[in-house]
Parts: C-alpha cells; structure tokens; sequence
C-alpha cells in the first residue's frame, strides 16, 4: 500500500505531525508555565519577562500559604459537598425519570415527556429564578447551590434511550415473579444501564465542580463558598490581600502574581490526576449523546 | 416518512372514546401504575419549581413589579419595559454584540473542531494519534475560572501575552482593557479550550466511513487529498450540518459565565451581551420588570431560532438529520 505514495504526501504527513506537535505545546504550555511560576521565587519572577522552562529560583512557600488559607480550604471542602451530594441526587432523579419516560403503556408518558424536552426550547430566565429562589426562602442555604440545575434534560433523554435498549422481556419475566417497579429499576435495570450511569455521574460531577453562578447569585455566606468562587476573587479579581501578609520581605504586587500561579495549580491539580479516567468515559458519554443528537 | 405517517394515522383512532371515558382509564392508570409515577414525581417537581415557576415568573416583565407586593400583586405595565428596552441604546449594543460574538465563533470556532479532526484522521501512527488526542481534550476540563484567570494574567501589562507582543515589535498593554481586543481573546481561547473536545464527534463519524470506499478510491488511483476531499468530507458532512443546525439555534446563549469573568467597564462596549446586560440590571440594580423584560426577549427570540433551526433540519436530507 506504502510504495504508491507521492512525494508530495510524504511532505503532506511530515508537516502534518510538526503541526499537531505545535498544537500540543499549545495546549499544554500554559499550564506548563503556571507550573514552573507557581515554583518561582516572586523577586526573579518580577524581574523575569517571556518564556519559562524552568522555575525562576525555587521556593515551595507559596504552597504552604495557599494550603494554609482557609477560604481555598472551606472552598475545597464545599465543592465536595457540593460535586458528592449534587451529582448523586441529580443521577437518582435523572435516572428514576429517565426510566419513567422510557416505560411504553403509560398514559402520561407523551404528556410528561412534553413538558420535559419544552424546557429545552423556552425558560423564565435568570430574574425570575432568582426571585423564585428568594419567595421559596432558602437562598443563602447549601440547598440554593444544589438546587439549581439539579435535572439536566439532556442526560434525562440520554437515560431514557439507554433504558429503551434494554430487552423488555427481562421486565416482563421479573414483573411475572411479582417485582414491583422499584425493585425492577433498582435491581434489574440499573446494573445494565451502568456504563450510562457513570457517565451521567462523571457529567454531574465535573458540571458541579466548575459551577460558580449560582453560588455567587444565591450565597452571601463566604464560609459556604465553593471552591471555583473563591478562586474567582483571587484569580479575576487578585483578591490575594490576605495572603500576602504571612509573606515577609516579598514585594507585595510580586507574591501576589506567585500566589495566583499557586492556587491556579492547587486547584487543577485534582481534576488532572482523575483526568485519563474522565477522558475515557465523557468520549463515550459523547458518543452516547451522539447517537440520539 | 412513510413509517412516522403509518403512526399518526393510526392515533386518532386509539383516542377516539368519550370524556369520561378518558378520566376512568386515566384514573386506572395512575392507580396501576403509582409506583412508577411516583418514581417521577421528584424530578418532575423540579422542573415544575425551577423551569415552569420562573416561566409564570416572567410576566412581571409586564408588570409593576415590587417584592413586597409579589407578582399577582404588582400593578400591569403593559408593554412599558420592552419599549423602554428597544428605545434605549443598550438594545442596539447588546444585540449586536450577541449576535457578533455567535456569528464570529460560528466562522472560527465551529470549523475549527472539523480540520482537525480531518488531520488527525491522517495520522498513520495509531500511538501518536492517541497522544494528540489526549492533549487537545485536556483544556476542555480547566474550569472556566482558571482559564480565565489564566487569561487575565497573560494579557495583562507584564504578561505572557505582551511578552510574545513586543517580541514582534508591538507594544506591551493590558490586552483586556482594548476593546478591539476582547472578542479576539474571547473566540481564540474558546477555541483552545474546546477544539480537541468538538473534534470528538467528528472522529466518531469518521469511523463510520465505509473502508471499501477508500480501497476503491485507492484502485482508481486517487491520492490521499483527493480521498479526503471526495470521501471523508462528503461522509462526514451530515454531522456537521447537523452540528451546524444546532450551534444556529444557539445564536442568542451566548457563554456568558465567560464574558463576566473578562470584561469589564472598558470593553462593555464590545463585550456587553444580553444575559450580562440582565444580570446587571436585574441582580445589581434591582430593576426586576425591566431585567425580565430583557430576558423575555431574549428567550423568545430563542425559542424561534430552535424551533427554525429543527424546521431546517427536517427538510435537509431525507428526514435522517432530524432530532426529535
């Protein structure tokens, strides 16, 4: 097959591999950086300009400083509560609907289904959820945070289809052995849907780990901040004030640039040591998507 | 067509039955079926509290409204807050700027995520293909917070950015305080966010392609460009009209979260969209009805561009391409 190539493809694969070899450094290099500034001593840092390969200096207080700051701690202990208990309610729901909306035979079924994909097309919009949040009474709870965007209609659809695929003779056999409709969604049909469901479960997770809106709109309580609002102030708006007095003899505008490299890697770092085993399943949560549009 | 045409004839006939008729079996149903229902019922509570309560919400845009008289106690307004909205000059800004934001990434970031995975497709070695690809999904999942942090120190005077500015004989600035620059940064760093994870689809209808149709194309003798542009692009193409039909219905959602994180009040001129437009008026200035007002237009014009856009897709192709 080899030996009819051109030359001219010969070039064509040579520049084709150099240029996904650029993209590659594209993509990572800024995070390279932030790692290689994050290590660096604020005053080389201050007087460095361009392109790092190396850390500028060496130091790891940084570290100790954003680990010792108890806004990125309560934020890191928050977005778990938050990604633990958000992501299982939304899967339990999502699910128990999902299974619901793929039942044939039920005379609720289209009508239900319709008011479920409407909310795709049109929604009341930011002011009158938020004047809604304030008339039901929980905004500044943990529950104004979890609340919110707790059912995704699309994982809804997605759920129902992958329980559509499963053989209704098997519900059948079971309802005949006098299962009711819990026991034949708990015991029957959720350990075939699993490979659906971990993908639901990693969507949730990772949704809840990024959100900051709704915390920001609904939170007035700094101590229930989750993690991506807290690093809202300090990367976005160099909230890094307090920080910067446990710091000695550093220029205060120079460690505030080092702390801001420290938090960034801080909270990165979590989501890349978990990152192959995310790749492998949203590419298929995608695929899974796919098939329905 | 001909099955979907089987179905809706043989429907009316199934509901032909009188009224009471229709209560007595949906009340069998509902008996018989409880557990499943209430097995929904959470869910549907949700939506019913958060998606169907904020839509009744939504006509204080026609009202009055004051918290302390709620929203059947406010005072009508009539159309009072949507002529105040189209007459003053945010509605031209915000519009265009929504709209411009949309049509630049339809233009960049949407074919952006096809090239390469065309390109990877040609990769012969199946290790490094895997490598690119495990690269280009990587930024999709940074937070939008630190890649706007990150954003915000690379453009800033001392940053990377202006580094790699004056390099080239620029001047170094604060990138993010130059209007012209804000829908630049905006697009190219959506696109290195999400390029690699948009390709995914792409690949996955690459796989579909028939192998036979290159093993023909190859005893034809057509070279490796040729089989690109006649069998790959061609077998390719109804995903990306379908994905091109979707991203059209979207015109009006903007990613706003992304917007609030970088602009500010130099570049409101340019970045100023309607959702950020809302949450200013709506959140900060308290002006509730004209917020709402704000918002309802634009929900409505979203809904019409769906509703277009599925309307487009069912009479592109042969009814294959449509969704629901």
């Amino acid at each position: 097959m080899r030996k009819q190539e051109t030359i001219g493809e010969r070039i064509f694969d040579v520049a084709n591999a150099a240029l996904m070899v650029v993209l590659m450094i594209i993509m990572l290099y800024p995070l390279y950086y932030v790692l290689c500034a994050s290590f660096s001593l604020p005053s080389n840092m201050a007087a460095h300009r361009g392109l790092l390969l190396l850390p500028e200096g060496f130091q790891l207080e940084s570290y100790k400083i954003v680990f010792q700051n108890p806004d990125i701690l309560s934020g890191y202990g928050n977005t778990i509560i938050y990604v633990v208990v958000g992501a299982s309610l939304s899967v339990l729901l999502t699910v128990m609907l999902g299974y619901v909306l793929s039942r044939k035979g039920l005379m609720l079924r289209k009508p239900l289904m319709f008011m479920v994909v409407f909310t795709m097309f049109f929604g009341g919009g930011m002011i009158p959820t938020y004047l809604m949040m304030s008339q039901l009474g929980i905004m500044g709870t943990r529950a104004s945070v979890i609340l919110p965007g707790l059912v995704g209609t699309t994982n809804v659809i997605i759920m129902r289809t992958a329980f559509q695929g499963i053989p209704e003779s098997l519900e059948e056999s079971a309802r005949i052995d006098g299962a009711n409709d819990f026991t034949i969604l708990f015991k029957i049909m959720l350990p075939l849907a699993m490979p659906t469901i971990s993908v639901m479960l990693l969507f949730y997770g990772v949704g809840r780990w990024n959100s900051w809106f709704d915390a920001m709109l609904y939170l007035r309580d700094r101590g229930k901040f989750p993690l991506q609002l807290i690093l809202r102030e300090i990367l976005v708006y160099s909230g890094t004030g307090d920080m910067l007095i446990t710091w000695g003899s550093f220029n205060g505008q120079d460690m505030s640039e080092i702390i801001k490299y420290t938090t960034i890697i801080v909270s990165t770092v979590p989501i890349l040591c978990i990152y192959p085993f995310l790749q492998k399943n949203f590419v298929k949560g995608v695929m899974i998507g796919a098939v329905k549009g | 067509m001909n099955q979907t045409q089987q179905i809706a004839t043989i429907k009316p006939a199934a509901g032909k039955s009188s009224r009471s008729g229709f209560w007595k079996r949906l009340g069998k149903d509902l008996v018989r079926n409880r557990y499943i229902y209430l097995m929904a019922l959470p869910a549907l509570l949700y939506y019913i509290i958060y998606h169907y309560w904020p839509m009744y919400g939504s006509i204080i845009a026609f009202k009055d409204f004051s918290p302390t008289l709620g929203i059947l106690g406010s005072p009508w307004a009539g159309l009072k807050y949507f002529e105040q909205f189209f007459s003053s000059i945010y509605f031209g800004r915000i519009l265009r700027n929504t709209l411009l934001i949309s049509l630049y990434s339809i233009i960049w970031s949407f074919p952006a995520p096809i090239l390469l995975a065309l390109l990877m497709n040609e990769i012969r070695s199946e290790m490094f293909k895997r490598t690119v690809q495990t690269v280009t999904y990587l930024p999709h999942f940074i937070s939008t917070v630190i890649i706007c942090g990150m954003l915000v120190d690379f453009t800033s005077m001392r940053g990377l950015f202006s580094y790699i500015i004056e390099l080239f004989g620029g001047q170094a600035q604060n990138l993010l305080m130059k209007p012209d620059l804000f829908r630049p940064i905006y697009i190219i760093s959506g696109i290195w966010q999400e390029v690699g994870w948009g390709s995914i689809i792409y690949l996955a209808a690459l796989t579909g392609i028939d192998n036979s149709l290159y093993e023909a194309a190859r005893i034809d003798g057509a070279g490796r460009f040729q089989q690109m542009v006649h069998i790959t692009l061609p077998g390719i193409s109804p995903t990306i009209i379908i994905m091109l039909i979707l991203r059209m219905g979207q015109v009006m959602n903007v990613g706003f979260e992304k917007v609030m994180l970088l602009y500010n009040a130099a570049t409101y001129e340019v970045a100023d969209v309607i959702s950020t437009f809302v949450y200013r008026k709506g959140i900060i200035e308290a002006s509730y009805s004209y917020s709402a007002a704000v918002g309802l237009f634009n929900s409505v014009i979203n809904f019409a561009m769906i509703i277009f856009a599925n309307w487009i897709s069912r009479h592109v192709g042969d009814g294959e391409t449509s969704f629901w």
